[in-house]
């Protein structure tokens, strides 16, 4: 298929014309007909057409990880906001630590920020989450800052090439969670240029000569040229 | 859902500020960028849409005839509302205005009547019976955060647009309405020890305290307004002051010529 | 409908007082994704109307009890600025937004797939700052744009579009005179691709034959509205998708 027809852009009730395809996200059957739901372009995977959404909040995914925000708690549970229709639900057997009944707060309070899983999403979009597994953690400095989840492949790159590349000019720990959320950590200098990156990887329309052009801004923000070591 | 911002993230924003630096970059007493468009609304006497970064209002003047106050029977009526309509935000309910709205409509409304922007001996037709009422009306379509400066520049360029309805109510031909003083809020929030112009939402959502100065073209102060629980020194409150004369000059400049500008 | 008036609505050539043809729609203007706290919005000038709609959602329904266990609820809020209309409106809901409100949500619910988001609430807010006759088709057809912009998951869009009768003749899109003094006024909605209506009233009298024509006009004109529509969503984000093969997560 050519290039131009993989970028159109559809919207919701365009027809999918995609022979030999079972509908998958975004998108939905009717008769003998695949549609789009949703705003986006179309791509395959697994036997499977669907839309890429371009616009929406996160729609959590089993097996994800992503960045919350603890906005409530009780004695055995965390309510946390992960940029979702509905908050995510964090139980005290799903984290590293053995909490005791109604001590919750002694571990994670309200506001913290928190790197977790999606463990299950059931039928009525109630999401679980985890923090057991390693990697998963609490959050305790740097800053959380957000774009659009559709971005976030924009943020990684290819094969991680752009968030590499960020990492290593600024020299901050950064982790872009699944749900738009990115972490970033390090000194404030290295924050503050990371910070800008990223927003101009959002804003940047094309993304024709992006990478180039996001390394530029960075060689001159840091001083830093890393071109010679690769 | 409420917008909840992390711990990590509030004192990431308070080194940074405490650093000399803003999220946008701009200086300590630098303003957004600012777009006036007046005349936007044809069935409006008078309008504006004001956008400053990527707060967005607009404003709208009708007006009516109708019986001035028995103790001023000789003034017309200024009438100020705002509304924090659920659009803009997604921490706004529909519903009756509250408090936010209503102090946000009272500081630009002090700014309009103590500075007699309007003189309203003029909008009187006949002492005791009828006068001009002038509704400002204040709609809050986005909100990224300092809605008193957005709303009183877009209240006062819709006022230095309005023409009075006369022939609707047999009283002649319409004429502009006098505009006397040319008034500008300019608001400062104070984040732990330093100070800052025009601060955005997640500036706002971190500030300690608040104060407006509103000023006319003579360089005097007609209304302000300390907000928030936090506290000024007397030196702060004159350092605000000396800063809202500057820009408040440099706002008048804009006011001047709106007409040409579109959003 | 039918104030009692000597004014000509249409004049000797067949022309209409802000001289358009009986079947011409005033010009229509959309922008998607203007603003930026909400998920999902819209611009749209009709004529001299000015609507903004602005979707946020899907999210948590409160109060709890309105919640529905088995679908989200589409709430629409129609709401007229006070400086909209030639004399002030005061503030709030009336009678007539609260209808419009409740119909525009009912024609929304046929589109979004309710059922994926049950518990939740997809809030539609539509504010009209310029008024100048048809603010529910204009509202309807932005909040529509806003709902694709939001990336809410839906089967189709809606477009909408009135027809009415001016001076005896059938005439598409009525104007704030032709309103005021015309004889009969035929808000439509349809989904354009399937052809089924969403929303339709009437008010006024029509013969049925008046009616049969008043229809086609009004179905006709909300599939040019669509195109508008696409081209909107689609001149906001065609350009970001560029390159956009690059982060594709191909097999």
């Amino acid at each position: 298929m050519n290039k131009e027809k993989k970028r159109e852009l559809l919207l919701p009730g365009d027809i999918i014309e995609e022979e030999d395809c079972r509908p998958g996200r975004g998108t939905y059957k009717k008769e003998r007909n695949i549609y789009a739901s949703k705003l986006g372009v179309k791509t395959f995977r697994s036997g499977y057409v669907n839309i890429a959404a371009q616009r929406g909040r996160y729609d959590p995914n089993r097996g994800d990880k992503v960045i919350g925000t603890v906005t409530d708690l009780n004695p055995s549970i965390w309510m946390v906001d992960i940029n979702a229709a509905f908050s995510a639900i964090l139980h005290v057997n799903d984290v590293p630590w053995r909490v005791e009944f109604g001590d919750t707060i002694s571990y994670i309070d309200v506001g913290d920020a928190i790197l977790v899983k999606i463990s299950n999403v059931d039928e009525l979009k109630k999401v679980q989450i985890r923090m057991d597994e390693e990697g998963l953690r609490k959050l305790n400095s740097g800053q959380i800052i957000e774009i659009a989840p559709s971005q976030v492949p924009r943020v990684i790159g290819r094969k991680g090439s752009m968030i590499t590349m960020l990492k290593n000019y600024t020299g901050c720990r950064i982790f872009v969670g699944q749900n738009g959320r990115i972490w970033i950590d390090g000194d404030l200098e290295g924050q503050y240029i990371a910070v800008k990156a990223v927003q101009m990887i959002e804003e940047k329309a094309q993304a024709v000569g992006l990478t180039d052009a996001v390394k530029e801004f960075l060689k001159n923000e840091t001083g830093k040229d890393f071109d010679q070591e690769e | 859902m409420k917008e909840i911002i992390s711990k990590i993230t509030k004192e990431y924003l308070y080194r940074l500020i405490k650093d000399g630096k803003r999220i946008d970059s701009r200086d300590m007493y630098e303003h957004r960028e600012l777009k006036i468009q007046s005349n936007w609304i044809g069935a409006a006497e008078g309008s504006a849409r004001v956008k400053l970064g990527d707060t967005d209002v607009v404003v709208g003047i009708k007006m009516d005839v109708g019986e001035p106050f028995p103790d001023t029977p000789d003034k017309g009526v200024v009438i100020t509302s705002a509304e924090l309509i659920p659009m803009a935000s997604p921490n706004y309910e529909s519903g009756p205005p509250r408090e936010d709205a209503t102090e946000l409509a009272r500081v630009v409304d002090r700014g309009i009547r103590e500075g007699n922007v309007v003189d309203a001996t003029k909008l009187c037709i006949e002492e005791g019976e009828k006068v001009w009422l002038i509704f400002i009306d204040m709609h809050i379509l986005d909100f990224d955060g300092n809605l008193f400066d957005a709303c009183g520049i877009g209240a006062m360029s819709a006022l230095m647009n309005t023409m009075v309805p006369a022939e609707k109510f047999d009283l002649g031909e319409d004429y502009p309405l006098p505009i006397d003083h040319v008034v500008v809020p300019t608001t400062f929030s104070k984040i732990r020890d330093q100070i800052l112009l025009d601060a955005r939402l997640e500036e706002e959502r971190i500030s300690d305290t608040r104060l407006t100065v509103s000023t006319n073209e003579n360089g005097n102060i007609v209304a302000m307004q300390k907000g928030l629980s936090g506290v000024f020194s007397y030196d702060e409150i004159r350092e605000c002051i000396k800063k809202s004369k500057e820009i408040g000059e440099e706002l008048r400049g804009r006011l001047a010529n709106t007409s040409e500008e579109k959003i | 409908m039918g104030m009692d008036s000597d004014i000509k609505l249409i004049d000797e050539n067949g022309l209409r007082l802000d001289g358009r043809k009986f079947d011409e729609l005033r010009e229509i203007k959309i922008e998607a994704g203007v603003l930026q706290r909400a998920d999902g919005s819209a611009y749209l000038t009709w004529g001299e109307n000015k609507v903004m709609a602005a979707v946020y959602g899907p999210r948590e329904l409160h109060p709890r009890h309105a919640q529905n266990p088995s679908k989200a609820v589409v709430q629409a809020r129609y709401n007229m600025a006070a400086f909209s209309v030639s004399d002030r409106k005061r503030p709030g809901p009336d009678r007539r937004s609260v209808e419009i409100s409740k119909l525009i949500s009912e024609a929304l619910e046929e589109i979004v797939f309710v059922e994926q988001f049950p518990r939740a609430a997809v809030d539609v807010f539509i504010e009209v700052l310029e008024a100048s006759a048809g603010t529910r088709c204009a509202a309807l057809t932005a909040a529509s744009v806003a709902l694709a912009d939001a990336g809410i998951p839906m089967s189709d869009m809606i477009a909408s579009c009135a027809a009415g009768k001016i001076d005896g003749h059938v005439v598409l899109d009525l104007g704030q005179k032709e309103d005021n003094f015309g004889e009969a006024d035929v808000p439509l909605a349809i989904v354009p691709r399937t052809d089924k209506v969403t929303l339709l009233q009437m008010d006024g009298d029509l013969t049925t034959e008046e009616f049969d024509k008043a229809m086609e006009l009004a179905v006709g004109a909300c599939k040019e509205i669509y195109e508008i529509q696409r081209d909107a969503l689609k001149r906001r984000y065609s350009t970001s998708l560029e390159g956009y093969e690059d982060f594709e997560e191909d097999e």
